[in-house]
């Protein structure tokens, strides 16, 4: 069975709540209209379909967009090998979706991971918190309207930040180029 | 106890007695002793490791006693990216020092943060603790460890040891 069928096999489960599964460069997605259901999809491709490794949950910030998160669930089947996309938008006011860690139990720090750098929270994760910055930092760095150079905080006892200095930056490389310094990391404009 | 070799100094002139100041000896035998603090962040710490290793042989120096104490280190090397996050641990960890102490920051991010001109990185880790020597490289090789180190050393050896402490006032060392 392909991942193709599987996918076929989930949309015939849920009906209506999922969207017809694309297929992009031998890989396929598929879209899950109400993130509430996560739990049961994701369960039923585990016990049913045996994907029973989660390799990533991952997000995307579609600043200016509604909604304006994407949450996105890689799951993979050791035995078969197939390998399939799940995703799944949650609005901004809303910011919140139900946790997969009864399902796969490697979620925990995923979660945690998408909960620091995004601001989603997970709901019935037992242990919400920071992974990568500490507790009480106040923004969420990897959304859209972060700056890349960051902002100012102060945690007294615990951790500050300052905006690091990007001296007319982001200094950004370019791929390709003949030669090492017209490939060097430059100031580059958009125009360029 | 008297020697007989005449090569060396000469002991018959001198009798097996070399003159300094206790300030000079002092001096001496701290900047060949200097402990370090290997606080390893990042890739930094395996040039160090090197630096520390038979190639390059940190003990050439004095210097091979690492110590993963700050309670009985001397010289902190800062080797790697120092995050917001570390940067707390860091400067606990060089408030336990006992004093005198000295940092070396080795290489681009120790000294100003290097490539990472993000919101998660300190920008230099002379914003928290103050810094002896700072070292250039991505990472720098061993052999600029060693230099730093010597460098360190005759910073400590031109230091006064004694000069305004209770044992400069016992040993009447003030007085001329």
């Amino acid at each position: 069975m392909s991942a193709l069928a599987s996918a076929h096999q989930i949309k015939a489960q849920f009906g209506a709540l999922i969207a017809e599964p694309t297929e992009f460069r031998g890989e396929i997605s598929l879209t899950l209209a109400d993130p509430e259901q996560i739990g049961a999809v994701c369960s039923f491709a585990k016990k049913s379909l045996g994907f029973d490794f989660l390799v990533d949950i991952s997000s995307v910030d579609n600043y200016g967009n509604d909604p304006r998160w994407t949450v996105v669930y890689h799951l993979r089947g050791m035995a078969s090998g197939q390998e399939l996309r799940l995703r799944t938008d949650v609005s901004e006011e809303k910011s919140e979706l139900p946790s997969v860690l009864p399902v796969w139990r490697t979620a925990n720090w995923h979660e945690r991971e998408i909960y620091d750098m995004m601001g989603i929270r997970f709901s019935g994760h037992p242990d919400l918190r920071r992974i990568l910055m500490w507790e009480g930092y106040p923004y969420f760095p990897l959304r859209k309207d972060f700056p890349l150079a960051g902002k100012s905080s102060d945690l007294p006892g615990v951790a500050f930040t300052n905006p690091a200095p990007l001296e007319g930056g982001p200094f950004v490389t370019v791929a390709g180029g003949g030669d090492a310094i017209g490939r060097e990391p430059r100031v580059r404009t958009t125009e360029a | 106890m008297q020697t007989q070799s005449e090569y060396g100094y000469n002991s018959k002139i001198e009798g097996d007695v070399v003159l300094t100041t206790v300030d000079a000896a002092l001096a001496w035998f701290r900047k060949n002793s200097v402990w370090p603090m290997p606080m390893g962040l990042a890739c930094c710490a395996i040039e160090l490791m090197a630096a520390g290793a038979s190639r390059f042989d940190i003990s050439r120096f004095g210097s091979e006693v690492m110590r993963f104490s700050p309670r009985q280190a001397d010289c902190m090397i800062v080797a790697g990216t120092v995050t917001y996050k570390s940067a707390g641990f860091l400067k606990r960890i060089y408030d336990q020092m006992p004093e005198p102490k000295w940092v070396i920051a080795m290489g681009a991010c120790a000294s100003t943060g290097g490539m990472y001109r993000s919101y998660a990185v300190l920008q230099g880790v002379d914003k928290i603790v103050p810094v002896d020597v700072y070292i250039g490289g991505c990472p720098p090789r061993p052999e600029a460890v060693l230099d730093a180190l010597m460098k360190i050393q005759e910073k400590i050896g031109k230091q006064p040891i004694l000069q305004g402490t209770v044992a400069a006032k016992l040993l009447h060392l003030d007085e001329k």
